[in-house]
């Protein structure tokens, strides 16, 4: 399913760019290495993130790991989600902000923010396989 | 989550507040057991984990917690027979952690007893903490019970002297509870003929408590819920009609009952670990008796910490959490079905308990 609906994104693409007309551009075991190997890579940059103690500036020592090793109890399935806290549907980008402004004293990373990307990937990554639940508390 | 969380708990809640208001002495009922011996109960307090950020300055958060429960601990009524500590009082066994922890606890009224957490030792194997502590294991006995304080938390030779480029680094791999490169904790050869020789002289009708950081049971290896050499320590505890182990480490409610042994964990003062049911990528064994605590929730940081008061009636633990803000949970020895059990809550997966 997935596989289909990515190649024809491809070849809508495809379509787009070449001058060649319809000659899809398939993908192979090769691209698929290259972006697995890419998300992987990011998938450890978010472990290092969760174990840095300069986190969004922050200075007193703490680091996600402490709380969440390997990133459980983080629930990235149950998000976006009502959080009575804040009084509003927050994203999984925003709970993480709270915990750096809170536990780590430090102060919130944009969400297209790199490090913010790597988190988000890592606690999804040690999520997988548990299915999508938004809204869940 | 989190606010649903807390109103679907509210059932629990007793008090809410200010820290005064939760810490009204409390009045714990004791068991009587006329003429069989002298009933006394002892408080438990474990993993507050002090960190030295620099200079002056320590992590708030994880002195706070040990803080409150030092104050708790010392209204508590009737008074406790003496305190065990059971456990990293440091995050990465600096002295300055070491000294403000027990600064900290100096202020218990009641002489106190320590068992030794990895978050104690890396750094120098155990060489500070026991400049001021003493030995690592030991054993005494108190109003006809015999207790055993157990250094659990050490592991192979070649993980402790060859691997690292110096202590802090060891140290800090060590505090990574879910690092790979971690090492698991056991007790260890030395300790256990230590330990078979001390209970040879210990009449099998005496009570017996041992004390140990990690769990002497298997629970869950990636986070070192376990020690690798669990199963021949508890079968030099065979022999006794009545053991409890009480463990730290695990930051959580935890109870257990293996032949003989009866298992009851100690939350943190310093922060609640979630339990390892809820890590989607390796199986766990967590006891089937355990009724896990509530959920914590992140907007109030004492929650889901705590500390406990043991009461050793006829040798059997009933250990009570006291939590904050939550009403406390016994968990008492259940004579009838022989295992310990919550008093309030016997079934597991009661809605607010439940962890995903
Ligand atoms: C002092 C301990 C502590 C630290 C440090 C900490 N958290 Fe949390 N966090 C918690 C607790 C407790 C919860 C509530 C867990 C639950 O829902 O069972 C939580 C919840 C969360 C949630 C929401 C889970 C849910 O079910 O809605 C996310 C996301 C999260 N943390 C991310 C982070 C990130 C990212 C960091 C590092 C920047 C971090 N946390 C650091 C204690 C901590
Ligand atoms: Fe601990
Ligand atoms: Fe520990």
């Amino acid at each position: 399913m997935k596989r289909e609906f990515l190649k024809s994104c491809a070849v809508v693409a495809a379509i787009a760019i070449s001058p060649y007309g319809v000659s899809a551009d398939e993908f192979d075991e090769a691209d698929l290495k290259e972006w697995n190997d890419a998300f992987m890579s990011v998938v450890e940059k978010g472990r290092a993130a969760f174990t840095d103690p300069t986190l969004g500036g922050s200075k007193n020592g703490v680091v996600c790991a402490q709380c969440h090793p390997n990133g459980a109890n983080t629930h990235p399935e149950t998000y976006p989600k009502f959080q009575q806290q804040i009084g509003r549907v927050i994203t999984l980008q925003e709970m993480a902000n709270w915990c750096i402004q809170n536990p780590l004293e430090g102060t919130p990373l944009k969400v297209d923010d790199p490090q913010m990307t790597a988190l988000i990937t890592y606690m999804t990554f040690e999520r997988r396989g548990v299915a999508l639940d938004p809204g869940k508390h | 989550m989190v606010k649903t969380l807390v109103d679907r708990r509210g059932f629990l809640k007793a008090t809410t507040g200010a820290f005064i208001g939760t810490t009204l002495p409390l009045t714990n009922v004791r068991l009587a057991f006329a003429g069989e011996r002298e009933d006394f109960t002892f408080a438990y307090i474990s993993d507050s984990h002090i960190q030295h950020i620099k200079g002056n300055k320590f992590v708030r958060n994880w002195d706070r917690g040990l803080i409150r429960a030092v104050a708790e601990c010392n209204m508590l009524e009737p008074k406790p027979d003496f305190v065990f500590y059971g456990g990293d009082i440091a995050q990465l066994a600096k002295p300055e952690e070491i000294d403000h922890g027990l600064e900290l606890l100096s202020a218990l009224r009641y002489d106190t007893h320590y068992v030794m957490g990895e978050h104690d030792y890396y750094l120098d194997l155990g060489e500070y903490w026991s400049k001021l502590l003493g030995d690592q294991w030991y054993s005494f006995d108190h109003k006809g019970v015999h207790f055993v304080v157990l250094n659990s938390i050490l592991t192979d030779h070649d993980w402790t002297y060859n691997r690292w480029k110096d202590g802090e680094e060891r140290m800090s791999v060590m505090a990574g509870l879910d690092d790979p490169r971690g090492s698991p904790f056991m007790v260890g050869e030395e300790q256990r003929k230590w330990l078979a020789k001390d209970l040879k002289k210990v009449d099998k009708k005496k009570p017996v408590v041992v004390l140990s950081h990690s769990p002497l049971q298997k629970i869950f290896k990636n986070w070192n819920f376990w020690t690798d050499d669990a199963e021949e320590v508890q079968a030099l505890l065979h022999k006794f009609d009545k053991v409890s182990v009480l463990y730290g480490h695990v930051h959580q409610i935890q109870y257990n009952q293996i032949g003989n042994i009866s298992f009851y964990s100690a939350m943190a003062t310093a922060w609640p670990w979630p339990y390892p049911e809820t890590y989607a990528q390796a199986p766990s064994h967590l006891p089937e008796l355990t009724v896990p605590m509530n959920r914590a929730d992140p907007f109030f940081e004492r929650d889901a910490t705590g500390w406990q008061f043991i009461d050793v009636w006829s040798g059997r633990s009933n250990v009570t959490y006291r939590l904050p803000e939550n009403s406390e949970r016994t968990v008492a020895y259940n004579k009838e079905k022989g295992h310990p059990e919550d008093t309030e809550y016997a079934a597991r997966n009661i809605p607010p308990q439940n962890h995903y």
